[in-house]
């Protein structure tokens, strides 16, 4: 039996056997001379689990009496975490090195986190849960603070750190909650014990506390306050892992906790989801108008995002997972490519994060700006680029399910969002012109990474890259 | 060679237009001009071997979409062929006359090009209207009606300088547009009700289109009758008849060879063209053509009377031009569709002449157009005065009453009324047109007049420095003049003599010949052939319109007329004319007798005797010159309404409400949150966990009542 069980979850065990070897085999070997290397392998371990999990197969495994599901819906979502991590550590590696960065632990911290994720995504109970979303927390807390000479590095992760014990507790107080009025932890059970007629007070009230700690995790008003600080403060590359596998587990997870602990309660926590999607929507569209600093611009901008992507999901249909799901993946894409712009900005060799320095940049490097200018539309929404395709399917499912309200209210938000994006196109090409330009430095991989984001935006309105059938047998293994 | 007429002027107009800087202003003046002598030697050609069997030349698939289907053909008949010439002629010789006319054209600044730009619009809209003349289903022809529409626009608003240029321009297009949205629900109600948009397929349903009705705008109408009334509001436009008329004088902003070509010979005549071509349909539609016939009487009357007292040299040649397209329509009207296309095809000469012969004194006299300060001219500029004088001969209608020798337009025109006599019985429309001919006779007789006769008025300078024109200008009055002389008489048996030689002519069959000649005393036994013919027909036509049984839809059940225009067996109009009474057919010419009279007493021996006049019925006067205040009665009713709605909607409705509220979010309630959320953001831990506590609260509480509810 523990056989069985051991094998479904093979990939997490791989994963944790290898980040601790690396460890010891890093600490007592080269040590930080290794890192490059090492970075480099966890990147390619990752892509080769995901491509693993990718073709494991349909079937829906269920292991540690329902502690761990292995289905459609969570090897999609790993996929996602494991090829956009990858992605983020092959971008970092420069950035982190030319600036002294570079500890072996980075990448270690990083797979780690990766497995806390896996395990989020496959939680089929209130404990793995919670481990899964510690594990990766705390992996988080540190890498936040990785410039340790750093004030605002050191702050940022100390902030992360301190608010995510406070949501930490409010998710723990939840499950107590739930415990206490389910008989039970496993989210079978929950459900089973919700049944179809109204749910006990007190389950809901524990609904709302889990909700608010997930929340926290993908940056939903009102606990989205540490993002812009965590994410201005924490080195690039860090960032840019904040701003996407992390997300994709959290919301992978939120879909989890809904759909399986409490499917037969849609309406009483579609209106919360949906009450914290417009708060994002607009909470992110409006105060992302007054930032100078890019970091803290793509903050706001997946506080945005992550409003559109629980519309999905506030929709409480197997469509709307679907729709969120394909979402998030082109979420992660478009910050995958944005990101990488961002780490390539320097001026005299130091990372510069202010729009301003974006003034004219078409005309010192137009392939960038071109990319750019994709990127930003995309993230903007405007047709015929992928994000616009993204945005339809989550309003439309909004509106499939009868949430007319929220899907006009998206439009709006979308629209008053469209400025800050195109705000920094104007810089691009209507600028100023200045002296002290960015740096012509070439970093080839970042601005392969950038061009091959904005091709995808383009040339992914095909099909989407099969994202949308993959998105739907995910979704209908979760909904049923 | 048919597609050869049809494209050469295309070609002319592309190279012409877009690659003037490679081949230079005068090579593109060349190019276009070549080419429409080209098209018009072809279109002779054409027209003289003509046969009368009507052809379909495909030049390719237009239109595949469910019940529609359409190719884009040339339907080549005699009307077609008659519309050929007429076009290309007019437009090589006016092509012609502009190498002279526009060569320094005070209104452009040195080395600013714009003869290439004039010579391509003139060879577009010659492309547009034979796209017109020779479509083969109504839309191809709306596809030529609304290209002359656009070259109009382009060519009256040529001195796109010039503010009354442009607003003549917009004018003649919305006017237009009014008329061709009549025209489009026509082509609309004509697919249907017979599912198809090819003439012969519409010409096969008229029967049963004349026994249909169709409800339209909450009433219940003949589908023969409305469909042909609103092919006529279309007509209406374009051949500025009484209420559509307005943007005709006004169009004669363009450069005069425009005048001449457009406004004169050939887009005004469409809309006559049009009835025309329809005539089968026409012939089932009894009401909608007394209207025709009614308004036709109506617009030469008005048009007449406004020429009278106009001081302008091109409004008074334009106003003629609105009188004799009311002519043509009540040919038409009755009936007589041949004596129609008689006088459309002798006014493009007379008519092209006068307007250039016209645009010859404008050159000569410096770009004056008031007929107040010529006079005199006729020794100044002999050969246009030459020219003048045949045109005026021609269009007030001089000949031999009785025989038929004479100008041009004393054939056509005195067949037109005496089609209008035995068409009417004697009524309305006749006395109308007789009215109306003497009138004309006096307006035409008064330019020339002013012009030529009597001594020098306005700028002596202008006078002395009066010149007569060049060669190229010359040459092109000399030939129209040959068709104002001879056009009439040669052609007269073909248009309006007995019915074989105009059957034979417009290619109908001799069998209706009987029909239509001998009356109905011919008993049954045609009837009987007729009958078998149109079984036939419907077998042949149910087999290929399978697909087409909607149930609106009515299949045609017979075969189109052959022929280029069709008269239903009762109409013997063109018969009664024949035997019309000797005073009807001498009236047209007395008309024109009291006109001169009255023209020479007016302005040869008592010049101060107008003036007088003019006092003493000052009223009369100030309503006759003012255009019976059509202008300033749309001003008031429609122009003036629309440009409140417009400015209220522009004021009101864009900048105060849209502006103001898109403004209004963007710029002031927008930012004023972003600083309220950049202010929350104060970087302190216990106001980040406050603000998530906050949240909490609202949520439990929201849950609490809502949720708790349940």
């Amino acid at each position: 039996m523990i056989q069985a069980d051991l094998n479904i979850i093979l990939p997490e065990i791989i994963l944790s056997v290898y980040a601790m070897l690396a460890l010891i085999g890093a600490v007592y070997t080269s040590q930080d001379k290794a890192a490059a290397m090492l970075t480099y392998l966890t990147a390619i371990v990752f892509a080769l689990v995901a491509f693993w999990i990718a073709g494991a197969g349909q079937a829906t495994n269920i292991a540690f009496n329902g502690m761990f599901i292995d289905d459609g819906f969570s090897r999609f979502a790993k996929v996602t975490i494991l090829l956009s991590a990858a992605a983020v550590l092959v971008m970092s590696q420069d950035y982190m090195s030319r600036r002294g960065l570079l500890k072996f632990e980075y990448p270690i911290l990083i797979a780690l986190a990766v497995v806390g994720m896996m395990v989020m995504v496959s939680a089929g109970d209130l404990m793995s849960l919670y481990m899964g979303l510690e594990l990766q927390s705390l992996a988080l807390y540190v890498v936040a603070s990785f410039r340790r000479d750093s004030v605002k590095s050191t702050e940022a992760g100390m902030k992360y750190f301190v608010l995510g014990a406070l949501s930490s507790g409010l998710l723990l107080y939840g499950a107590s909650l739930i415990y206490g009025f389910a008989g039970t932890t496993t989210f079978s059970g929950i459900i089973d014990a919700a049944g179809h007629g109204p749910a006990p007070i007190g389950l809901l009230i524990g609904l709302v506390l889990v909700i608010s700690g997930l929340a926290f995790k993908i940056s939903a008003v009102p606990f989205h306050m540490w993002t812009p600080d965590v994410y201005e403060g924490s080195p690039t590359p860090v960032t840019a892992f904040f701003a996407t596998a992390p997300k994709v587990a959290a919301l992978a997870l939120f879909a989890r906790v809904m759909h399986d602990a409490f499917g037969h309660n849609v309406g009483d926590w579609q209106q919360v989801i949906a009450l914290l999607s417009v708060l994002s929507m607009f909470l992110g569209a409006i105060a992302a108008i007054g930032q100078t600093n890019i970091k803290r611009l793509m903050a706001y901008s997946s506080i945005a995002h992550m409003g559109f992507a629980m519309m999905g999901l506030a929709a409480g249909t197997a469509y709307g997972v679907q729709s969120m799901l394909v979402y998030v993946a082109i979420y992660v894409t478009m910050n995958i490519g944005t990101f990488a712009f961002i780490m390539s900005m320097e001026k005299d060799g130091q990372p510069v994060t202010d729009i301003s320095a974006l003034n004219m940049l078409s005309k010192t490097e137009p392939t960038k700006a071109i990319a750019m200018l994709v990127l930003l539309f995309s993230l903007a929404g405007v047709p015929p680029m992928v994000g616009f395709f993204g945005k339809l399917y989550v309003l439309r499912a909004a509106f499939d399910a009868g949430l007319v309200w929220l899907a006009i209210l998206g439009v709006i938000a979308s629209v008053i969002g469209a400025y800050y994006y195109l705000r920094l196109v104007y810089f691009m090409y209507f600028g100023e012109d200045q002296d002290d330009a960015l740096d012509r430095r070439s970093a080839p991989l970042l601005t392969s990474v950038l061009v091959a984001s904005a091709i995808i935006m383009v040339v992914g309105v095909v099909n989407l890259f099969g994202i949308e059938g993959a998105a739907q047998m995910a979704a209908a293994t979760l909904v049923n | 060679m048919e597609k050869i007429i049809l494209f050469a002027p295309l070609v002319g107009a592309l190279i012409g237009g877009f690659g003037w800087r490679f081949i230079g202003e005068k090579g593109a003046q060349m190019v276009t001009t070549g080419m429409l002598f080209l098209a018009a030697l072809l279109s002779w050609i054409v027209f003289l071997s003509f046969d009368g069997e009507t052809q379909h030349i495909q030049i390719l698939r237009f239109i595949e979409s469910g019940a529609l289907s359409t190719d884009w053909s040339i339907r080549l008949d005699r009307l077609t062929a008659i519309m050929l010439i007429v076009v290309t002629t007019v437009s090589a010789l006016v092509h012609l006359y502009s190498f002279g006319y526009m060569a320094h054209d005070p209104a452009w600044k040195d080395g600013e090009s714009y003869k290439p730009r004039f010579f391509a619009y003139l060879s577009f809209f010659t492309f547009a209207m034979l796209m017109l003349v020779t479509s083969d289903n109504l839309v191809q022809m709306f596809f030529g009606w609304e290209g002359v529409g656009v070259a109009s626009y382009l060519l009256i608003g040529f001195y796109y300088r010039k503010p009354s240029a442009n607003a003549a321009a917009i004018k003649a297009f919305v006017v237009n547009r009014v008329g061709d949205f009549g025209f489009a629900l026509g082509i609309f109600g004509l697919f249907y009700l017979t599912d198809s948009i090819r003439f012969n397929d519409v010409f096969a349903a008229a029967p049963a289109l004349a026994d249909t009705t169709l409800h339209f705008l909450w009433a219940d109408w003949n589908a023969a009758n409305l469909l042909a009334f609103l092919l006529f509001i279309g007509a209406m436009g374009k051949s500025a008849q009484l209420f559509l008329h307005t943007w005709l004088p006004d169009a004669m902003e363009g450069p005069t060879p425009v005048s001449a070509l457009i406004h004169a010979a050939t887009m005004v005549t469409a809309g006559v063209f049009l009835v025309c071509r329809m005539s089968p349909l026409m012939e089932y539609a009894p009401e909608a053509m007394a209207f025709v016939t009614f308004l036709g009487a109506t617009t030469a009357f008005f048009a007449a009377t406004v020429g009278l007292v106009q001081n302008d040299i091109k409004r008074v040649i334009a106003y003629s031009t609105c009188s004799q397209l009311g002519y043509m329509f009540v040919a038409a009207g009755v009936g007589v569709y041949s004596v129609a296309m008689f006088h459309l095809f002798t006014h493009a000469f007379f008519k092209a002449m006068l307007f250039l012969g016209a645009g010859s004194v404008i050159h000569a006299m410096h770009h004056e157009q008031d007929m107040r300060n010529y006079g005199g001219l006729r020794k100044k500029i002999p050969y246009t005065y030459a020219a003048m004088m045949i045109g005026t001969l021609a269009i007030t209608g001089v000949g031999i009453p009785l025989t038929h020798f004479g100008f041009a337009g004393f054939l056509s025109k005195d067949a037109v009324i005496e089609s209008a006599w035995a068409g009417t019985a004697g009524g309305y429309a006749f006395w109308m047109l007789v009215i109306a001919a003497l009138f004309t006779s006096f307006y035409s007789w008064r330019l020339m007049f002013l012009t030529f006769f009597g001594t020098p008025r306005g700028d002596k300078h202008t006078h002395d420095h009066a010149h007569e024109s060049p060669v190229v200008m010359l040459v092109p009055l000399g030939v129209l003049a040959l068709g104002a002389i001879f056009s009439g008489m040669l052609w007269y048996n073909s248009f309006f003599g007995d019915h074989n030689s105009v059957n034979k002519f417009f290619g109908i069959p001799v069998h209706e010949t009987a029909d239509t000649g001998h009356g109905s005393d011919t008993g049954h036994g045609e009837d009987k052939d007729h009958a078998a013919d149109a079984d036939h027909g419907a077998e042949t036509t149910a087999k290929s319109d399978d697909h087409a049984h909607d149930d609106h839809a009515i299949v045609a059940h017979g075969e189109a007329p052959k022929g280029a225009i069709f008269m239903a067996a009762d109409n013997h109009v063109m018969d009664d004319a024949h035997h019309a009474p000797k005073w009807v057919k001498v009236s047209p010419f007395v008309a024109m007798i009291i006109g001169l009279l009255m023209a020479i007493w007016f302005y040869i021996i008592n010049p101060s005797l107008p003036k007088k006049l003019a006092e003493s019925q000052r009223p009369l006067y100030l309503f006759l010159l003012n255009k019976w205040y059509f202008d300033e009665i749309y001003d008031f009713l429609f122009v003036n309404p629309a440009k409140a709605i417009g400015r209220f909607l522009w004021k009101r409705g864009d900048t105060a409400v849209i502006d103001g509220t898109i403004n209004g979010i963007a710029m002031g309630i927008v930012p004023f949150f972003t600083r309220l959320a950049g202010r929350a953001q104060t970087g302190y831990i216990f106001t980040y966990a406050f603000a998530m506590v906050i949240g909490i609260v609202v949520l439990i509480t929201w849950m609490s009542f809502n949720g708790g509810a349940h």
